[in-house]
This record gives structure tokens, sequence and C-alpha cells, in this order.
């Protein structure tokens, strides 16, 4: 499902690279936690993963693809098998909660029968379908996430990237979030989570990669959060 | 490319216009100042080469020929003019012509005082050609032509004052069209400033499209859309202006100045549209794509 072979990424050439050499394989129907202190290169890695940014070097493959060869007619495909959350939400606040999620379907131009059909039984996975006329600001930030989760798992990716997910979230949402990813990924999805969220790595038994300075210093199974 | 594809752009397209509103408006008043000026421009220049044209067909030169020359040699000459190329026609006038001409021109009215020249004629020695030329550049030439021909004493035109009305005309073409290439200019950039607000107000959006997977096609289509239909809306604008205020324009001044009735005649509204129309609609379009287009390339790295 990705593969990541000596990859490195320096955002100058003077300064040290905030991805040193990487080397990691995670398969199909994996969950795996990615942690690490502020500046450890976590989120440098999903962007490369998503080819926000581009390697200096070393190889990435992702659902197939070779990341770093993809020529830039051929993202939106590509992306379209990855789905994505993000701490901040990023929800449109001029939509409502079905339009949130439809738009992720138009964005890929889907017919309007499979986004009448798929909106809804996506919003009923997250628990929201009672609330689809709703706001985003009419909501709770847990509830916000559970929109742009339905919003990043309509589309059906088989990889779901999630960027600190519960890092404007309360225990309680916290702990709700990921009990969905959980079930997500249950249904057959690759999890992908990067989080400083200690209390939830340590409970939920995942494979913890743990980066400091842009290298990994652990990959466990069943692990938990390492102080570094 | 599916339907509901299309008409989601439009339906962004016209919210970005409504969601800047102000840029919008901003930008549709400048290119309809452009368009209007164009049109107004367009408008003098086409009639006034039309008022030239038919200067043009009407201006003659007359050539006459030295004393007691013989009729063969006349025709010879006649000939001779003929076989020019920029020659449209030629016509002979004889001394008897020009008298008749004469006389029912200056002695209207008082033919008793025409009578009393009897059987003499004042003109007699003063038969002509009246030659008419395709182009008025053409004239110089040929008269130089002639007057180098043997048995020519003189030809007479009224190049000077046609030759004013075509420089002027040159002139007031070249004129506009530099004051509408800067007005195209400044609509370009108005129309770009505004698309680039509405990307900025955007970005989040364009951002999340970007992650989900949406081709370029997708994410600038609404920002083509909202150019063009400024630039349409800019330009539909200005042309109903034009078109209503030519048709009052000419009647006003043929009403007020009667005797601009026999020296020039304007070209009918329709005539001037024809053209006027499509191009202008299309350098509106044109211009609210190219600005889109332009301002989409340059911040959207899609």
């Amino acid at each position: 499902m990705i593969t990541l072979d000596g990859v490195t990424k320096s955002y100058n050439t003077k300064g040290q690279p905030a991805i040193n050499n990487i080397s990691l394989h995670i398969n199909k129907g994996e969950f795996v936690f990615i942690v690490g202190n502020s500046g450890s290169g976590k989120s440098t890695l999903i962007k490369l993963l998503l080819k926000e940014l581009d390697a200096t070097s070393g190889s990435i493959k992702v659902n197939g693809f070779e990341v770093n060869k993809l020529r830039r007619r051929k993202i939106p495909k590509f992306r379209r098998g990855i789905g994505c959350v993000f701490q901040d939400f990023r929800l449109l606040p001029d939509r409502n909660v079905y339009e949130n999620v439809a738009f992720a379907q138009r964005v890929i131009e889907m017919p309007n029968r499979v986004i009448k059909k798929r909106v809804p039984e996506i919003l009923t996975l997250v628990g929201l379908a009672a609330k689809y006329k709703s706001l985003p600001d009419e909501l709770s930030g847990g509830e916000q996430q559970r929109v742009a989760l339905a919003r990043a798992l309509v589309n059906r990716p088989n990889l779901l990237l999630a960027d600190e997910p519960t890092g404007n979230l309360d225990p309680t949402n916290s702990i709700e979030i990921m009990r969905l990813l959980e079930e997500i990924n249950e249904r057959g999805t690759t999890v992908l989570v990067v989080t400083h969220n200690r209390e939830i790595v340590n409970e939920m038994k995942k494979r913890v990669i743990t980066l400091k300075n842009g290298v990994i210093i652990s990959d466990q199974q069943e692990g938990g959060y390492i102080e570094n | 490319m599916r339907i509901s594809t299309i008409i989601y752009a439009v339906k962004q397209g016209f919210k970005n216009i409504w969601n800047n509103l102000m840029f919008s408006v901003a930008s549709i008043a400048t290119m309809s100042a452009c368009i209007f000026l164009f049109g107004l421009f367009f408008s003098i220049v086409v009639n006034f080469q039309y008022i030239v044209r038919n200067a043009e067909s009407n201006v003659t030169m007359t050539v006459f020929f030295d004393e007691n020359l013989d009729q063969g040699r006349i025709n010879e000459i006649g000939e001779l003019i003929n076989a020019r190329d920029e020659v449209v026609q030629i016509n002979y006038i004889s001394a008897q012509d020009a008298w008749e001409s004469f006389r029912q021109e200056y002695f209207k009215g008082s033919e008793a005082a025409a009578e009393s020249f009897q059987g003499d004629n004042p003109l007699a020695k003063l038969s002509s050609y009246e030659v008419y030329v395709d182009e008025i550049e053409n004239q110089e030439e040929l008269i130089s032509y002639i007057q180098g021909l043997t048995g020519v004493r003189v030809v007479n035109s009224s190049e000077s004052a046609t030759k004013t009305l075509s420089t002027f005309n040159k002139l007031l073409g070249y004129v506009s069209a530099a004051i509408i290439i800067i007005l195209l200019a400044v609509s370009i950039f108005l129309i770009s400033n505004t698309i680039s607000v509405g990307i900025s107000v955007r970005s989040n959006e364009i951002a999340i499209m970007k992650l989900i997977g949406a081709t370029n096609f997708f994410v600038r289509a609404p920002f083509t859309i909202e150019g063009i239909i400024l630039g349409l809306v800019g330009s539909a604008i200005p042309l109903g202006l034009v078109y209503v205020l030519y048709g009052k324009t000419v009647s006003f001044v043929l009403t007020r100045f009667h005797i601009l009735n026999d020296i020039v005649q304007f070209l009918d509204v329709k005539q001037v549209f024809s053209v006027l129309l499509p191009v202008g609609l299309l350098l509106g379009i044109g211009i609210g794509f190219v600005g889109s287009r332009f301002t989409i390339r340059k911040h959207l790295k899609v």
C-alpha cells in the first residue's frame, strides 16, 4: 500500500532535512500511528504521501503509483484514492453538512444520483444523518471532525491519512473519532494517523512509528507512545 | 465532462461575482467604458470611411487639350488614359456638351442672355475628358502620367481636399486604436484583479478540491466562467447604449443641420452593428477569458 525507500526531503540545501533517508512499508488494511515531537517530520511525511511536496531523493509508492515520477496531470487520479482529515477540519463554512460531503463527490464529477445515494449513507456511518442541514458553525468540534471524516470517506478511498485528527478535540470526542477510524479500518481501509495524543496511542495498541528529527527511531507492532 | 459539472462551474462563477460584488462592478464598469469607447470610435471611423469613399467616388479630374489639337489625337489620349488600371470611368465632354451644361447651370431663368451668344460657343476650344479614379492615392501618379502626354494642356483636380479627408481618417483610426489598446490593457488588469480576489477568498476551498482529486479543469472552470461573464456583461451594456445613442445622434445631426443632408450620408445603425455587435461581444468575452486565464495561471498551481 505504502512503500518509502531511502526518502529524504530538504527544504533548503544548508539545514538538516525534514525527512532523512526514511524507509518503511505499510500493508493494505493496516492501522498505523505516526508519532513524534513538533519538527520531527510527521507533517512533511503526510505531504510527501499526498504529493503536496516532492521528495529530494528516494522513492515513494502509494496505491501502486510511483509518487515521485507522477506527472502533474495524473495527480488528481492518484489523490482520488486517498482520503484526508486535518486537525482544523477544513470544512466550507458557507455550506451545510450535506453539501460539504457532497462537495467531495462533485469535485470528482460523480453523477447526482450517486451523490444522493452515497452522502446519506456516509453521514449515517459517522452518526450525523440527522444534522445534514446544519452549517459547520452550528456543530461541535467532534461533529465537525466527523463531517470531515465523512467527506474523506465518501469517495471510497482505500487509504485514509489523518493529520492530528484529535488535535482540536476534547478527550471524549477524541475517543469517538478514533473509534470511528478503527471501524473504517475494519471495513478494509488502510488508516495512517499522525498524532500527539499519547493516551489514545497507548490505549489502541496499533502499529506505532516514531519519528525524531526526520528519522524513524522506532517501529513497533501493537506499540505505545515513546517519549523523545 | 458532465452537464452537472458545467452547471456547477456556472453556478460557482456567478457566486464568485456575487461574493466579490464591488470588484466585479468595477471590472464591468471599466470594461463597459472600454467597449463604449470602442463602439464610439468604431462608429465614427466606419462613417468617416463611408463619407471619404463617397467623396472619392465623386472626385474626378478634368483633362484639357492644347489649342487646335486634332480630334484623332484627342481620341488617342482618351484610349491611353482608359488603358490605365486605376481609371474606373472616362467621359468625353465635347465643347458643345460643355456649353450646354454651362448654359443650363448659369443662365437658368435668364435664357435670353444666353441667346445673345447666338451660334457662338464661348467654350469652343474647351473640350475635355472627365476621368474617375478608383482610389485617391492613385490620383497623383495618374495626373503626372496624363500631363506627360503630348497634346495635354492642363489637368484639373480637387486632390488636396480628398487627400486631407483620407489623412484625417487614417489619423482618427490610429488614435482610436491607441486609446482602445490602452483601455483593453486596463480592462484585462482589472478583471485579473477581480479574479485574484476570488481565488484568495476561496483558497481554502481550492486547497480541499486539489487534495480530493479535482482536475485542473474543474478548479479553473468557475474562474474562467467568472471572467467570461464579466466580459459579456461589460460589453453588452455599452453596446446597447451605443445602439440607442447612434440612432439618436444621427437623427439629431440631420434634423439640426439640414445642409449636411446633401453633403454627407451616415451608415444605418443596423449596418454598423452587423460588425460592431459580434466584434464587441467577442472582444468582451476575449478580455474576460484572457484576464481570467492569465490570473489562474499565475495564482493556481494546480
